[in-house]
């Protein structure tokens, strides 16, 4: 199984992100932002957290028109699995695989704790080993990090079960309490938490670690 | 040739950071401000011949994310 982690000038959690994935058995490529191809054979590429080109203009915005997020887009749009995590989740909602946006929190200030996550779906790769309405809690880092939609929008990510994560006490201001969401095809993942913080016994934490375990079970069945 | 693009969250998007410019006004003994609303204004340098159709485009696709965000394009 192979993973790749996007690496932009800004990012740094491309190595916490590779880490996680390593753990559960994926051989691991860091991909530069100027390359213009993704490893032959990627089944799952991470789009880390961090402050993709300072967060100018918008957070995400610059990354997303970057050389290597055409190839996210195609990678994404011939069915591949991704893994957005906090600037990661901006970036995808930059490159409109995922609808919405992510605005400045609600209270206006950077947020970095631990927080209280219950699970909204089963049906998906990231959380299939997790049960709906488990709560879990995951580490938050960022200083735009509430989510919004239109209701239209909001209202079809929940009537197709696509709200993979919400929190148990919305930090941020994100609308009906947001914090992770899926694609249509239910194969994208972005979230502000961070997994990849919670997911050995190193960081006294491992509540993430079932998002790259179900992810690394369900490819091993799709492969073998 | 010049450009002028305004970028702002669009009505019925909060915006917490004019909420608190705001409040920092009244704190500062300035009544009677009802509302602020920030935003961006992002001054583009252009070839002669440039039209607003390009600029548009420009906003379309990067200056402006239109999910939250309106523009509005001054040529010059």
């Amino acid at each position: 199984m192979k993973a790749a982690v996007l690496v932009f000038p800004g990012s740094n959690c491309d190595r916490d992100m590779a880490k996680a994935f390593e753990a559960a058995g994926f051989d691991v490529s860091m991909i530069w932002h100027k390359d213009h191809a993704l490893p032959e054979g990627v089944d799952i590429v991470g789009v880390p957290g961090g402050f993709s080109y300072g967060d100018y203009l918008r957070c995400g915005a610059i990354a997303a028109n970057s050389p290597i997020c055409r190839e996210l887009k195609q990678h994404a749009e011939a069915g591949g699995y991704v893994l957005g995590v906090c600037n990661g989740f901006q970036v995808l909602t930059e490159t409109g695989l995922l609808p919405g946006a992510l605005l400045r929190n609600a209270g206006l200030k950077y947020i970095c704790r631990t927080v209280p996550l219950v699970v909204g779906t089963e049906d998906s790769v990231f959380t299939q080993d997790y049960e709906k309405g488990q709560e879990i809690l995951i580490p938050i880092a960022h200083h735009d990090g509430n989510y919004f939609a239109d209701d239209a929008t909001l209202d079809r990510l929940e009537a197709d079960d696509r709200v993979a994560f919400r929190y148990g006490r919305n930090p941020n201001g994100s609308a009906r309490d947001i914090a992770g969401i899926l694609s249509e095809n239910r194969r994208v993942l972005g979230m502000m938490p961070h997994p990849e913080r919670a997911a050995e016994d190193a960081h006294g934490n491992t509540d993430g670690k079932p998002v790259f375990d179900a992810l690394a079970t369900a490819l091993e069945r799709v492969l073998a | 040739m010049k450009a002028r693009v305004h970028v702002m969250l669009k009505t019925g998007v909060l915006d917490p950071q004019g909420e608190a410019v705001r409040h920092a006004l009244g704190a500062l003994g300035f009544d009677g401000v009802e509302g602020v609303r920030q935003g961006k204004v992002i001054d583009l340098e252009l070839a002669a011949g440039t039209t607003e159709a390009q600029v548009a485009e420009m906003c379309e696709k990067l200056l402006a994310n239109t999910v939250i965000e309106s523009y509005q394009i001054e040529m010059q």
